[in-house]
């Protein structure tokens, strides 16, 4: 029996080991370490109990609670009630995606390219697979929970205790093991990898969404979600172990359904009907516009939603900036304050730099997007027929121009909807649009690049991201590095004025703009110049 | 007349020579057939032709109309259908189907349906679950519902069961018969030889032979069964006779075309009761080139190459 159901377990087990040597290490460390890292950082910037009392009331407010939950010990606000309150939800948040991602990769999506079939026709049991894939996924769970666990409490801080660090890292691995439990269910009712992640997914957001409603509105609610468990720990104030058992215990059932359904199911199929989709293409779809829409369609909805959500969160601490600033020291430097202008003002418009830092991203991704089709042999369709190179190439330069507006405009948007609801003496919400659209000559640059990387050099488009990060850290943390400025000058949103706090200046907008054409010109004619790798 | 045209076509990726002048002609009405072994540069060659590669040198026309500069005004009357069918996960071959017809700028939804009814194609189901076959049937309905003046097939039935090989068939021939061309790379040698007019071999990027089949045929050797009433002596020793084999009380071998005259005399005198001859296969022709290539690499082992 269990021979029939288990067999060579072990050694499919160090076989998924093998194959994710890379991606498992590359998770775990940068999740530890971003974590430890945020802890230190922390412990920097607030060394005192007066600034971290401050900062506690700053963080009273519903949309701080939706985003980061309700906070525990927020009256005596030590460094680990402020770890556990700032970063355990959504740390435990990425542990469920990378959980979700690991499962799915290794059943539906093994399943889907037939690799568990060759598998299955070896003398392996029945559940050996599945079984391997969960026992692999939880491994990598409990080992985050001890990296986390004494990698904090390593950093020797006086709040957060062994116990306090262990329960931290043990919140982290049991939303961890619940989210494998979820992705091995929904692998086994949906007969697609694309259509597993998307309800696991599903699940992940509607727990984060259930629980930031109940937070806001009523506790209770947030207990039918596994990130209010993880909350309900109330790690480095009260210690609570008995919701980690909870979520274990839930994760084991949906483990043992898993299991089950898998016995009774057919190879290559899922218990959700996938239902037949259309016979023919509805007219929007027929062109490469049309098509490339459709293609970035859910990708592009998604950032729009979190990018909305990001806005507001820091829309939401805005009002609090100058009593904030008066108390922490170091925000100072940051910000360098100025005469005449308020430092809420300010601050915005600091705010704005990374805001439109990160509403690059969808629009490079738009934009990557064409040379990711190559990469998949799906660009010779549309160029055989036809198209030609700039018809195709405008495709997707207008999806990733407009996202780059379109993500500007939400996230200024919920940044100033999420400011005016918070803040009394509320700043209009014309300004938060202003500040916002004057990064897009940047934007314009940066998608410049992109392009002409694609035209003229595919191999090196990684570089674009690089220039990013390097964007970021000597534009918006040049004041805190003190780093010289033409540091700041070697990039775009370094020549962008503080508008409106600051008068606007044309030179420098127009003469981006120009590099972004000279770019974008390139980038065509080398596009048509190239071969097409498929 | 030449539909299309190639001349002394080269290509190199980096230090590999791909195509090292390719000469390739396709007329009006006509079905090419491309072949040659793996890595020999057909998909090189067909790239080049749809303007997605460019040559280094050498020069290529198609319908008069130079293949690169002018690439959209001749996809406008090309059909394609790659080797390896990529598609869209989120998209249903219906709907990659009416997509891929659109971008050639001709509509023709009747040939569609029906085309879609021969190939046995469920086109509500998104490409993701389709098996390798059925990616390649998307494209050969959407090609097929083309209306086009030139067909470009690359191994177009490598994942195809023997009946929708045989639809396929079925649609090369109706193309034909309209006097439509079409040029047919190839590893199913018995495709080729039943579909195809003219032939090209490439090898190492260079076409070594070229022709109609029976003039291909020409050049190259005849099975002969042959049985007599005194065993033939020293058959092995004439000239232009090769892999011989007993079968029974009959032998059987290969002769070279232009010896043929000579051994049927010198066989005769051993009193002939069974003479059968077959014309050589496509595959022995194939073999012919492929395992001189196999065995001049092994001679030439250590040199220069
Ligand atoms: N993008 C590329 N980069 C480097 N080398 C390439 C590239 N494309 C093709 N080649 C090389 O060019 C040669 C010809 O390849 P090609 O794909 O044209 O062969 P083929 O005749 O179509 O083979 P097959 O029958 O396997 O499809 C091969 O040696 C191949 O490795
Ligand atoms: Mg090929």
């Amino acid at each position: 029996m269990s021979k029939q159901l288990y067999a060579h377990t072990e050694r499919l087990s160090r076989f998924i080991i093998r194959r994710d040597r890379i991606r498992i290490p590359i998770w775990l460390f940068s999740l530890t370490i971003a974590s430890v890292a945020t802890a230190l950082a922390l412990a920097n910037l607030y060394p005192n109990q007066e600034e971290r009392q401050a900062i506690a009331k700053t963080m009273i407010n519903p949309a701080t609670t939706a985003i980061v939950g309700p906070g525990y010990g927020l009256d005596h606000y030590t460094l680990g009630a402020m770890m556990a309150h700032q970063m355990l939800g959504i740390t435990a948040f990425v542990v469920g995606i990378m959980s979700i991602l690991l499962v799915v990769r290794h059943t539906r999506a093994d399943e889907e390219h037939g690799r568990i079939e060759i598998i299955r026709s070896l003398p392996t049991g029945r559940l050996s697979h599945l079984t391997a894939t969960i026992l692999v996924v939880c491994g990598v769970n409990v080992l985050l929970a001890f990296m986390h666990g004494f990698g904090l409490y390593l950093l020797n801080i006086e709040s957060m205790d062994l116990e306090g660090s262990l329960l931290y890292g043990a919140a982290l691995g049991a939303t961890g093991l619940f989210f494998t439990a979820i992705g091995a269910f929904f692998a086994q009712l949906s007969d697609s990898s694309r259509g597993t992640i998307g309800l696991s997914f599903a699940v992940l957001g509607l727990a984060y969404l259930i629980r930031a409603v109940g937070d806001v509105s009523n506790q209770t609610l947030s207990w039918f979600s596994p990130f209010g468990w993880v909350q309900g720990t109330e790690v480095y104030v009260n210690n609570y172990w008995w919701p980690i058992f909870l979520t274990v215990g839930i994760a084991f059932v949906f483990i043992i359904l898993a299991l089950y359904l898998n016995v009774r199911r057919d190879l290559e199929s899922g218990f959700l009907p996938s239902k037949p989709g259309r016979k023919h293409a509805s007219s929007f779809l027929l062109s490469p516009l049309g098509l490339n829409l459709r293609l970035q369609r859910t990708g592009l909805l998604a950032w729009s939603i979190g990018l909305f959500v990001f806005g507001a969160t820091y829309g939401s601490v805005l009002g609090d900036t100058e009593s904030f600033f008066e108390e922490v020291e170091i925000m100072q430097e940051l910000l360098r304050p100025k005469e005449g202008v308020s430092l809420t003002e300010q601050f915005l418009t600091l705010l704005m730099t990374i805001i439109s830092m990160v509403c690059t991203i969808p629009a490079l991704m738009a934009m990557f997007k064409l040379k990711g089709e190559e990469k998949n042999n799906r660009t010779e369709h549309v160029l055989a027929r036809a198209v030609s190179r700039t018809h195709l190439m405008s495709s997707y330069f207008i999806i990733s121009l407009v996202s780059g507006f379109v993500m500007l405009s939400i996230a200024a948007l919920g940044m100033g909807i999420a400011a005016t609801t918070a803040m009394d003496n509320g700043i209009a919400l014309s300004m938060f649009m202003k500040a916002a659209w004057v990064y897009l000559p940047a934007i314009c640059v940066m998608i410049g690049i992109a392009v002409f990387l694609i035209g003229v050099a595919p191999k090196l488009t990684g570089l674009t991201w690089l220039y990013l990060v390097y964007s970021y850290v000597v534009v918006y943390l040049g004041g805190l590095f003190q780093f010289p400025d033409w540091m700041a000058k070697l990039s775009p949103y370094g020549h962008i004025p503080k508008w409106p706090i600051e008068d606007m200046a044309f030179t420098p907008v127009a003469m981006l703009t120009m590099i972004a054409l000279v770019l974008i010109g390139s980038g065509y004619i080398g596009y048509n110049k190239r071969d097409i790798a498929g | 007349m030449a539909i299309l045209e190639a001349r002394r076509l080269t290509k190199k990726f980096g230090h590999i020579t791909a195509l090292d002048g390719v000469d390739l002609e396709v007329n009006e009405g006509e079905i090419y057939g491309f072949i040659g072994p793996n890595g020999a540069g057909k998909s090189t060659t067909i790239r080049i032709l749809l303007g997605i590669i460019k040559a280094d040198g050498g020069e290529a026309n198609i319908f008069g109309k130079d293949v690169w500069q002018d690439a959209v005004d001749i996809h406008k009357r090309i059909a394609y259908v790659p080797g390896d069918v990529n598609l869209w996960p989120n998209l249903t071959g219906g709907e990659v189907i009416d997509l891929f017809v659109k971008l050639r700028g001709t509509k023709n939804k009747s040939r569609r349906d029906e085309l879609i009814q021969k190939f046995d194609l469920d086109p509500s189901k998104k490409c993701h679950a389709y098996s390798k076959g059925n990616r390649q049937k998307v494209a050969l309905v959407a090609a097929f519902s083309a209306d086009a003046d030139l067909y470009i097939l690359d191994e177009p039935t490598s994942g195809l069961d023997p009946l929708m090989e045989r639809v396929f068939q079925e649609c090369v021939m109706d193309v034909k018969r309209e006097g439509k061309s079409v040029l047919l790379s190839s590893h199913i040698l018995s495709e080729v030889e039943k579909l195809c007019d003219k032939v090209g071999i490439i090898r190492k990027g260079k076409i070594i032979e070229t022709g109609t089949l029976s003039e291909l045929r020409h050049l190259t050797r005849t099975n002969l069964l042959v049985e007599t009433k005194q065993p033939i002596k020293s058959l092995g020793e004439l000239k232009g006779v090769y892999d011989i084999t007993a079968q029974g009380q009959a032998v059987k071998f290969q002769v070279d075309t232009e010896e043929l005259d000579s051994v049927i005399r010198y066989v005769s005198q051993f009193g002939v009761i069974r003479l059968e001859s077959a014309p050589p296969t496509l595959e022995d022709l194939f073999m012919r080139y492929y395992e001189g290539e196999a065995h001049a690499e092994r001679a030439g082992a250590g040199g220069a190459s």
